[in-house]
């Protein structure tokens, strides 16, 4: 192929050395981006991340400590931005998350759309501080700020064979390095059971510490499932749909046998890698050791969700 | 960037000048030399931790980034002590042979720092966890057994043992190609889904033993 090409090739340019088209167009952008910022101008990216929100205050983990907001954006899973930590916070940069529709489709009365600013409108935004349990073992406390999902399913109207829902993020591989690479079955696939999505702990978060969401931790819309695994949390989120079946998610189907379906935070049903029962705090410091795992992650109240389920099975 | 770590890694006209002045000093002065060199690069990994831990440096996960850079550095220098005997027939250097073991050490002193910042920073010698954590994650459990296979090389490393032990010194070392297996699971089992790290240490790992089968089967025919 390569012979095949140089031949073809009088300039003697090797394809190799020529820019890519989109790094080429993203240099433009950044070009663009930083003669703007000269100019006193702010694109609209740049506008909507220094976005302020109004908000109510909640009683919602009052009494943690919050990770830094430093932390919170700058050590994240979001492997459509790469796979390291630090990866999504370097690579989200030029993300547009604006403007912004979410489908919403499959087992409602009607297919529609709803664009971020009316989603925002649903509801009054709400803050809430929950905990937020890695699977790898790790912990953060953050301040979301978002709206009960349940807002946004009594709009959705589903019909009675809506017994699940699927979250799907946005794939996009010409802005989403990491979505290049075939790490994870692309795009995004999360799911809820209908009762776990309508439990009033279930928020789809818009900001975090007052302001719009960073594109790191999933602008312009997620979901936060305080009581699950932090991967529950599907980022970006382009499509809603309603369904009759379990979701196929996409770390089950990267392996099946480590990521449950329901991956409920349970100090009592090991992962073949990490240990479960117990976990370290980000930001807690180099001396401070770990904290012991609780159930739903200290969320008590979900537990008659699974009543009479065996949750070692039902991981 | 594939194309600039192998431009860095082997850039030979570097190398060779390297070698060709090392060459040019007597034997006791280059073998002294090449430690110098070698003491003051293995500092530098763990002087820059200690930096970064005084300002902050660290990241979100200080404990992790020390595990890793501990881990990842006992792995280089694994590989290292591995690249001395295809390095000496490739080059015609016997000499090469006086600093295989202090790369050898510097495997050791490196796997000990990450060992101790898991059982210390990690599990706050929590002994019941680690206990349940080495049984329950096979990927612990194999870097568990590597260290320990560690220790009677390190133990044997002076030259009393060696003269002591005899034919059965070279038997005993030739664990470190068990280590390395091992270690190179560790690694593979440790990761949750992008491999290319790992994937690379093992194609170098490969690489060394292959350029040893030539010195294997001369060793097996004599």
């Amino acid at each position: 192929m390569l012979l095949d090409n140089n031949r073809r090739n009088p300039s003697g340019i090797l394809p190799s050395e020529i820019t890519p088209q989109d790094l080429f167009e993203q240099r433009r952008t950044v070009l663009k981006a930083a003669g703007a910022a000269a100019a006193g101008l702010l694109l609209p990216a740049q506008a909507y991340a220094a976005q302020t929100l109004d908000f109510q205050k909640t009683a919602f983990g009052k009494e943690e400590k919050l990770t830094s907001f430093e932390d919170v954006t700058s050590y994240n899973n979001y492997y459509e931005f790469g796979t390291g930590k630090e990866d999504p916070a370097r690579e989200a940069v030029l993300f547009k998350p604006t403007p912004w529709t979410i489908k919403i489709e499959g087992a409602v009365k009607q297919s529609k759309t709803i664009g971020i600013e009316q989603l925002m409108k649903l509801a009054p935004l709400e803050e809430r501080i929950y905990r937020m349990r890695c699977v790898e073992g790790w912990s953060m406390v953050i301040p979301w700020v978002g709206l009960p999902l349940k807002a946004l399913i009594d709009w959705a109207q589903p019909t009675g064979n809506a017994k699940y829902i699927e979250f799907i993020s946005y794939n996009d591989p010409r802005h989403m390095p990491g979505a290049r690479i075939p790490v994870l079955d692309w795009p995004y696939i999360e799911g809820l059971r209908m009762d776990e999505a309508m439990q009033s702990l279930t928020i789809l978060a818009v900001g975090l510490y007052g302001k719009v969401l960073p594109n790191q931790n999933g602008a312009p819309v997620r979901l936060v499932v305080p009581w699950k695994y932090g991967f529950k949390g599907a980022k970006a989120i382009s499509t809603i749909r309603f369904v009759e079946q379990m979701p196929h998610t996409s770390w089950m189907k990267a392996s099946a046998r480590e990521y449950g379906f329901y991956a409920n935070v349970n100090p009592a049903v090991d992962h073949p890698r990490w240990t479960q029962s117990s976990e370290k705090r980000i930001g807690a410091g180099l001396f401070a050791g770990r904290i012991k795992t609780r159930l739903f992650n200290g969320y008590d109240e979900v537990g008659q969700l699974y009543a009479g389920m065996d949750l070692q099975k039902n991981f | 960037m594939q194309a600039w770590i192998y431009r860095k890694t082997f850039n030979m006209p570097m190398m060779q000048n390297l070698l060709q002045w090392l060459a040019a000093l007597s034997a006791k002065n280059r073998i002294l030399w090449l430690k110098v060199l070698i003491w003051l690069g293995a500092f530098i990994p763990v002087s820059r931790l200690i930096y970064l831990g005084f300002t902050d440096g660290l990241g979100a996960n200080p404990v992790e980034f020390i595990e890793r850079s501990t881990g990842t550095w006992a792995l280089v220098f694994l590989l290292l002590s591995l690249g001395i005997t295809p390095l000496r027939s490739l080059t015609q250097q016997a000499w090469l042979i006086a600093v295989r073991r202090l790369l050898g050490l510097w495997m050791f002193a490196y796997a000990c720092l990450h060992v101790t910042t898991y059982l210390w920073l990690d599990y706050q010698f929590d002994w019941v966890d680690i206990a349940k954590d080495i049984v329950k994650h096979p990927y612990v459990l194999v870097g568990a057994a590597a260290l320990l296979l560690t220790l009677p090389l390190a133990a044997t490393s002076h030259q009393r043992a060696i003269k002591a032990l005899k034919q059965r010194w070279k038997s005993l070392h030739k664990l470190v190609y068990v280590i390395g297996v091992l270690v190179l699971l560790h690694f593979w089992w440790l990761v949750k889904k992008d491999v290319t790290e790992p994937v690379m240490y093992s194609l170098l790992f490969a690489l060394l033993i292959t350029l040893r089968l030539p010195i294997f089967i001369k060793n097996r025919k004599s």
